[in-house]
Formats: C-alpha cells, sequence, structure tokens
C-alpha cells in the first residue's frame, strides 16, 4: 500500500476518524456540562474552543491520513480523549489557563505534524542520535544552571513571558540518543567478560554507560532538587538498558545504585525530604508544608466517590476562586478529574494511558529493526512511567514529585512534548505496517 | 527483544493497575472516615449550602444572620453577625476557622433545619437533591437595648466583667454581657490568640470568688435552719478567731451590738462566720446544692462553655461538698469558693421569686421558615433553694442594703432595687473582683442579676451597683 491511494480505502484512518470523532463528542458534552454546572449566562468561549479543538484535530488526522497510511489508528484519538478532559478541567478551573492551553494544544498538533512529516522514514532519526545526546545534555544543563525555581524545583526556563520545561524535551531526546547507542554496542554490553563468584560481569569499560547515567541521574535529584524528574530519567534508561541486553542482574544492579545513591542524595535535598515526610506520615501536620497539599488532594480524590460530582459540579475552588489544592491544574489534575468524573472516570483516565502503553509497546514489537523498537519502547515506557509517578505521588501511593499527567495537565512544554512522542510512534508504526503489508 | 518488551509492559500495566488499585481505597473504602476528619475543609464547605436561620433578639434586632454568596459556582451562605460583639459570647459563632460555639452550637440542629421530626425529613430529602435548605429562626429573650447598656457600661470602665439579667419568673436571659468582648465577623483569628481571653464567656465559664454577695446563701441556710430572724443580735466586733487564724470585718470596721438583717445590710464577716459556724457544713452545703452550686446548670447551651461554681481545691478541680472546708470562711464567701455570675444571678432569682432556682433560658422561641412557632420553652423549675418565708424575709433584708447599706449606687428612682454587694481580695495590691447581684422591683420582680467587675481598685457599691443601676433603668425604659 502506498500514501495517497485511494482516501476512502483506508480501513485504520477511518477508524482513526471515527474515534477522534467520539473524542469530540466527549469534548463538547464535557464543556456544556461545565458550562451548565457553572456559568449564569451563555458563553461563546468553550463553544470556539471546541471548534478550534476539533480543526486541529481533523487537520492532523488528515496530515496522518495522507503521510502515514497504515501506522496505528488509536495513538491519535486517545491523545484527543486525554487532551479533551484536560482541557474541560482546566476550564472549570480558570477560563484563562484553558485558552492558553487550547493554544499549546494546537501547536502541539502542529510540532505532531511537523515530525511525522519530518521523519516519515524513522531512520532519518537514528543518524542524528548523536545530536539528540547532545542537545539533551545540553538542554539539562541550561536547566540547571539557568533554571529558575517554582514550588522549590529547579525544572524550568524563563524566557521573557514563557516558561519552559526542558527536561520534556530532554527526555524524548534521550530516548532517542539511548535507542541508537544501544542497538549499536547491544551485542558487547550482552557479552560477558569477567566472571566474579561465579557471576558474569562485563568489562569495567562497558558498564561505564550505565556507571555514567546513574551518576547523571543522582546529579539531576540533587541539582533539580526534584525527585520525579531523576526517578524518570534513570527507569526509561534501565528499561532500555533491559530490552537491548536482556540482562536482568544490569537492571538490579542499576536499581540498587540508584536506591543507596537516592538514598544519600536525599540527605542533601530537604525539599525531597519534605516530600517524604509528606508521604509516610500527612496526617501529623495536615496544615504543614510537608503535607497540605497530599492531603488536600487525598481528601478532594475521596469527595469523588464512584460516580464523581459531574463536570463542574465538584468543590475545587475556594472562596476566593483559588484551587483548594496548589497547583490543581500542573501536578495535581489527576485528584481534580477523581473528584468531579469519580472512580469510573480516574479508572478510565489510567485505562487510556493503558492503552497508549500498549498501543507503544505493540509497536515495538512490531517494528523490524532494532533502533525502532528501542525507541518504541523506551517512548511508551517514559509516557507510563511518568503517569505512574505523578498519580502515584497525589494519591499517595510514592512520594510526591513535580511531574505532569501527560496531555492532561496545564503546560506548554509538556503538551507539546508529548505530541512529538505521538508522532514519532505513528512514524515508526507506519514503516513497521507498511513492511509487512 | 520482543519478549522483553512484553515484560516490560506487563511491569508498567501493573503500576498502572496499581494506580486504580489506589484511587479506588480512597473513593470507596476511605472516603467516609476522610470525610469525618475535622481538618476536611470540605465538610464546613458543604454546610454553607444551608441557609442558617437568623438569631433576633427580643426587641428585634438581627445579631446573626446569613448572607448568600457563592462558592466555586454554587450558591453558599455567610454567616453574618450585624451587631458584631453586642452579644457574641452567648450568640457565639459558626465559622469556617474556628468551628462553633455558644447558641450557634447549642441550638445547630434547629438553625440548619436537621430537627428529627417531619420538617427535618423533607430538609433532609432536599439536601440529598441539592436544593437550598432553610433552617428555622430563633427569637432570643435577650433585650439588645439593655445588653447595649451592659456592654457600654463595662467598656466605658475599660475593664473586663460580666452583667448577667435573668426573668426570675421563667428563667428567661435578658441581658448576658461579657467584656472584652470579640468580633465574630472578623476578630476570631485575633480573638483566639489575645491573652485577655475574649472569647470566654465571663457570665458562665469566669469563676470568681463571690465574696459577700455569698451572704444571701447562708442568710437563706440560716433563715431555713431558725438558727436566726431577722432580730436576732449580734456583739459585732472588728475581728474574731476562726479556725486560729483572724478573720476581720472589711477595713477591719468595729459594729458594736447590731440585729442579723443589719449585719447583712452592711455585710459584717465577723457575724457571718459566726453564723456559718452555727449552721455547720452539712446544713450550709445542702442550701448552696439547692442553688445550684457543686453541679452544671443543665441549659440550652454547650456545655462545656457552662461551667459550675463551687468549693475548689488548689488544683483547681471542685471539691465535693462533703469534703472538708472552713465554714466560717465559706459563709462569707471565701474558701476558695468561686461562683459564675449566672450562678450569682441565679441566687437572685430564688430570693425573687420564691425561693426557687428555674433553669437559665435563652430562646423565647423558634419559627419556621414561614413564620410558624415550632417551639416556645416553658420555665423549667430546677428545684427549691430555701422557704417561701425565708425568701420574703430576705427580699426585705436585700432591699435595706440599697435603702440603707452598701448597695445605695444601685438605686433608680420609680423602681424598688434590691441587692448584695460583694468586694473580694483578689491578693493583688488594691484590686478587687467586685459584684452587685439582686432584683427589681423588691416586691414583685421582673428582673434579678448579677453584675461582676474583674481586678479593680473598688468595691462592688462603688463600681458594680451603678452598673446594675444603669441596665435596670435600660430595661424599664423599655418594658414600661
Amino acid at each position: 500500500m502506498t500514501p495517497g491511494r485511494g482516501l476512502v480505502r483506508l480501513p485504520l484512518r477511518n477508524r482513526e476518524l471515527g474515534l477522534i470523532a467520539l473524542a469530540l463528542l466527549i469534548t463538547t458534552v464535557g464543556f456544556a456540562a461545565v458550562q451548565l454546572a457553572r456559568a449564569q449566562e451563555f458563553a461563546s468561549s468553550p463553544l470556539i474552543a471546541t471548534a478550534f479543538f476539533a480543526g486541529a484535530y481533523l487537520v492532523a488526522h488528515l496530515v496522518v491520513r495522507i503521510t502515514l497510511p497504515v501506522a496505528d489508528p488509536y495513538v491519535l484519538p486517545i491523545t484527543a480523549v486525554l487532551t479533551a478532559i484536560g482541557l474541560i478541567e482546566i476550564y472549570r478551573i480558570d477560563a484563562t489557563l484553558a485558552r492558553d492551553q487550547g493554544v499549546w494544544i494546537v501547536i502541539g498538533l502542529a510540532l505532531f505534524v511537523g515530525v511525522i512529516i519530518a521523519f516519515r522514514d524513522i531512520r532519518r532519526l537514528e543518524t542524528l542520535r548523536y545530536t539528540c545526546g547532545a542537545l539533551a545534555v545540553a538542554l539539562l544543563l541550561t536547566t540547571i544552571t539557568l533554571g529558575t525555581q517554582v514550588n522549590g524545583a529547579r525544572l524550568w526556563i524563563r524566557i521573557g513571558e514563557l516558561q519552559i520545561q526542558p527536561g520534556e524535551f530532554a527526555k524524548i531526546l534521550l530516548v532517542i540518543f539511548l535507542a541508537g547507542y544501544l542497538r549499536e554496542r547491544r551485542e558487547v554490553l550482552t557479552a560477558p567478560t569477567r566472571n566474579v563468584l561465579g557471576v558474569g560481569v562485563p568489562a569495567l569499560r562497558h558498564s561505564l554507560p550505565l556507571l555514567i547515567i546513574a551518576g547523571a541521574s543522582l546529579v539531576l535529584l540533587v541539582a533539580m532538587n526534584d525527585l520525579g524528574s531523576s526517578l524518570l530519567f534513570y527507569v526509561i534508561a534501565l528499561a532500555m538498558l533491559y530490552i537491548a541486553t536482556g540482562r536482568l542482574l544490569f537492571v538490579g544492579l542499576g536499581a540498587g545504585l540508584f536506591a543507596l545513591g537516592a538514598a544519600a542524595a536525599v540527605q542533601i535535598t530537604p525539599r525531597v525530604q519534605t516530600r517524604i515526610d509528606g508521604w509516610l506520615h500527612p496526617w501529623a501536620n495536615e496544615q504543614a508544608q510537608c503535607c497540605y497539599q497530599i492531603t488536600q488532594s487525598i481528601y478532594t480524590i475521596a469527595d469523588g466517590g464512584v460516580l464523581g460530582a459531574g463536570f463542574g459540579r465538584g468543590l475545587i475552588l475556594n472562596g476566593n476562586g483559588e484551587t483548594i489544592i496548589p497547583y490543581a491544574q500542573t501536578d495535581f489534575i489527576y485528584s481534580v478529574i477523581a473528584n468531579e468524573l469519580g472512580l469510573v472516570g480516574a479508572t478510565a483516565v489510567i485505562l487510556l494511558y493503558l492503552l497508549l502503553a500498549w498501543r507503544g509497546f505493540r509497536i515495538a514489537t512490531s517494528a523490524d529493526d532494532g533502533f525502532s523498537k528501542l525507541l518504541a519502547a523506551g517512548l511508551a515506557t517514559a509516557v507510563a512511567f511518568q503517569v505512574f509517578v505523578i498519580v502515584g505521588g497525589v494519591i499517595r501511593l510514592l512520594p510526591l514529585t513535580g511531574l505532569t499527567l501527560p496531555f492532561v495537565s496545564y503546560g506548554g512544554s509538556s503538551v507539546t512534548a508529548n505530541f512529538a512522542i505521538a508522532g514519532i510512534l505513528l512514524c515508526i508504526s507506519q514503516r513497521a505496517n507498511r513492511e509487512r503489508g | 527483544m520482543n519478549r522483553r518488551i512484553g515484560n516490560l509492559f506487563v511491569v508498567l500495566a501493573v503500576g498502572l493497575v496499581a494506580l486504580i488499585g489506589m484511587t479506588t481505597y480512597w473513593q470507596v473504602w476511605a472516603r467516609s472516615s476522610l470525610e469525618a476528619r475535622q481538618a476536611n475543609v470540605r465538610l464546613v464547605y458543604r454546610d454553607l449550602a444551608i441557609d442558617r436561620g437568623s438569631i433576633v433578639s427580643s426587641d428585634g434586632v438581627t445579631l446573626a444572620e446569613s448572607k448568600p454568596g457563592t462558592l466555586d459556582g454554587r450558591p453558599v451562605f455567610f454567616r453574618d453577625y450585624p451587631q458584631d460583639g453586642l452579644a457574641a459570647h452567648l450568640v457565639g459563632y459558626s465559622s469556617l476557622l474556628a468551628g462553633r460555639s455558644g447558641l450557634e452550637r447549642s441550638l445547630d440542629t434547629e438553625l440548619t433545619g436537621s430537627t428529627g421530626d417531619l420538617a427535618g425529613v423533607v430538609n433532609s430529602f432536599d439536601r440529598m437533591k441539592g436544593d437550598t435548605v432553610r433552617g428555622d429562626d430563633v427569637v432570643l429573650r435577650l433585650n439588645a437595648a439593655a445588653q447595649r447598656v451592659a456592654m457600654d457600661e463595662l467598656e466605658r470602665l475599660g475593664v473586663r466583667g460580666s452583667v448577667v439579667v435573668l426573668d426570675p419568673s421563667n428563667g428567661g436571659i435578658l441581658v448576658m454581657a461579657s467584656t472584652p468582648t470579640f468580633n465574630p465577623n472578623t476578630g476570631l483569628e485575633e480573638a483566639l490568640r489575645n491573652p485577655n481571653s475574649p472569647l470566654l464567656n465571663r457570665a458562665t465559664q469566669g469563676l470568681y470568688p463571690p465574696g459577700s454577695t455569698f451572704k444571701v446563701v447562708t442568710a437563706a441556710s440560716a433563715l431555713d435552719a431558725g438558727i436566726v430572724t431577722t432580730a436576732t443580735t449580734f456583739p459585732g466586733p472588728a475581728c474574731i478567731d476562726s479556725g486560729g487564724q483572724k478573720l476581720c470585718n472589711f477595713r477591719d470596721h468595729t459594729y458594736g451590738p447590731h440585729t442579723f438583717g443589719y449585719a447583712l445590710a452592711h455585710s459584717i464577716n465577723t457575724t457571718f462566720a459566726k453564723v456559718g459556724a452555727d449552721l455547720g457544713k452539712e446544713r450550709l452545703a445542702a442550701t448552696m446544692r439547692g442553688f445550684g452550686f457543686f453541679s452544671r446548670f443543665s441549659w440550652d447551651y454547650p456545655p462545656e462553655q457552662s461551667l459550675p461554681s463551687g468549693v475548689f481545691n488548689r488544683r483547681g478541680n471542685l471539691v465535693d461538698p462533703s469534703g472538708t472546708f472552713d465554714v466560717p470562711r465559706l459563709a462569707i464567701g471565701q474558701e476558695r469558693l468561686l461562683a459564675t455570675p449566672l450562678q450569682m444571678a441565679e441566687v437572685a432569682v430564688a430570693v425573687a421569686n420564691g425561693g426557687q432556682i428555674i433553669q437559665p433560658e435563652p430562646v423565647l422561641e423558634v419559627r419556621a421558615p414561614d413564620g410558624a412557632v415550632v417551639r416556645r420553652p416553658s420555665p423549667v423549675y430546677l428545684g427549691r433553694a430555701m422557704t417561701t418565708e425565708t425568701a420574703a424575709t430576705l427580699r426585705e433584708l436585700m432591699k435595706q442594703v440599697v435603702d440603707d447599706g452598701t448597695g445605695g449606687a444601685a438605686a433608680v428612682a420609680g423602681l424598688d432595687v434590691a441587692g448584695k454587694t460583694g468586694t473580694a481580695e483578689t491578693g493583688r495590691e488594691s484590686k478587687n473582683d467586685v459584684w452587685f447581684i439582686g432584683f427589681a422591683p423588691a416586691k414583685a420582680a421582673r428582673f434579678a442579676f448579677a453584675v461582676l467587675v474583674e481586678d479593680v481598685a473598688g468595691t462592688g457599691g462603688d463600681v458594680a451597683a451603678p452598673i446594675a443601676a444603669a441596665v435596670l433603668r435600660a430595661l424599664t425604659a423599655q418594658t414600661t
């Protein structure tokens, strides 16, 4: 099958279009529900927002239809539902924030289109692996040195009015680099060269990359003052190393190394320590720095019950119009969703991520070159693990960290970076499916 | 490689499913226990959906009402106290920050319309449907004009103190003032930190040595026991020996031979100490119990905001009346005897109405939102403190206190005022807790009162009696 042959006879694309239409229906109903619940008079802004949202997604779909006709049909609709739920909840918190987010979604979709046009042949990315690696390091170094602290964590760079979270992009660049690097070095890393106590251990020069990554992640933990980002980088690296080499020993060794290092590093990062306190003993002092956010998050989630209050009907804002949980629109958007959509809605959101991860891994297994496999699996891991860390944080399964919920949280860097991930996944999928067909 | 990718997916899937599990735990299992946690502001925000009934004085002054507003897009009601600190201690507050106190707390079920009767059940359905629930309105017996005079008098002197006026025929609370006061609209946070404890209702929570006002109780006990009559004569030395220690008259005054009636009018300590010794502990303690000492009044007010009066040990605990104490000193209101202004007002009530104490009653009536009266409390008699004859005798003697004794400053033109002064030394240099308790008109009393001022240089006759007179003038101006 070649692109462009008979636009109507593309069953995968038609399925995608149908699912996007369903997502747009959810968007419309959601905005209408918020409008009915909250506004005394009719406002046209959500109507315009919905139209823009629909337009942007239809354009993205058409580009996919032309350039990637046999790519996975589920990824784009899943992002549509997730961004819609996020946009509606942000609109419910603050209409101005929602307008910004709407702009970011459109920019994100533009980046998505750019990625699939530029890297329709995914092998082109492989040649850029060292560039990507260097760029990732540069971005992280810039963040550490020039970054501004928000809520204690140094994760942002300020350029004029804009606040950019370079870590979101560095994450993708790192996955591209690792995919290329590991495909190249896979054989060497797999072959044990020394025998210590009956266990095959690779030579030091081959384990060096692992040690470098572990060290770099710990430096990030201290420098960024945030456990979540460094944990995310490290887990992505370990996961890709495991896929490339199949050596669980590597993974176990790496995990132990990181745990030890993190336990030591936490001692010199009071903010992370506070977060761990709040995780272990949130009820001890609910008004204190450690525990206010997490306890308010739990009250908000519990208040939702099984069915939730409904879009726009929960109790999210206080008497001054501020969110009861600080940073509800970014880090704690899951708590807001759990409150308004209940266990049913929260479960649906997690299942959407599970579905997205499944599609990502499915793309990885169907690809037939090592680079594509590692890249797809690495990106799917990045999204799934990020969801696990941030949601785990707001429901007190893990210590709280400053990550965003992909596609849902308010924030330009997060939204655009995740659309780039979706674009790369579709490019890999197109190649894999085309070769099969 | 594909097998490893599959393994990795399973690990991540388990992680994501764990998120669903934990969310389920919070939203299903832990939900009700989290809802009940005091620190959960949602609990309080939810109460804001109720249009809480208003609290109005008997002369039509609104003391508490609900003002509509919005919270996160939903209609809510914020509590407002138009008179600020006027009757803040009795009315109390209903606040997001500090919870509830006073009548706002004790009458909560009626003010929120969540009573157990049919109307309450209908309201609970409305609540489930999300409709606004309108609570019942409460009309107090409080006379706002007299309350204003009482507060002004205390604040004018810049003192900590209290004025309680009860209706001796039904226990109705006509005035309950306490200074310093607080502003329930804006001043709660400040009041919680203020070292002068403005949140303390000195009328019901303030414990003070009653001094000579307690001689009314001693006199009632002695007259009831038949060990004295008004005509019984006493020697009147400046000091006597009591349990190895000197017990003296105020300013060591020597009186000479006098009658029992004269002793009450001039508050002669040596005479009352002798009477106390003759009475003995059992008879005096029995009379005190009859007046309500040693137990908490049960009335429509939060129990922890209404303390019992009696004899306290050094650790500040109420001592059982069967315990040991120096009876002659107790008889003149000393010996670690502490009483609330409300208790001393009840002493005046009993004398005024022929010997019975009546449960304090803040409420005139409770009205449904449609104006129908749903509750109008009737007087609750708590028991007899003395015989009718003794009460009649004491009324005559206490009238002499004002006409011809230490309480002259309480006289009001056209109103027969009867009373008893009290000046209790605090142990601090020239600082006394001073009292004036009494009733008016003496023959058929409509007002029974207790005035207390903390820590002042003067006497009960100088400081407290004029305040009583001012409040009585305000009350008679209102009711005639």
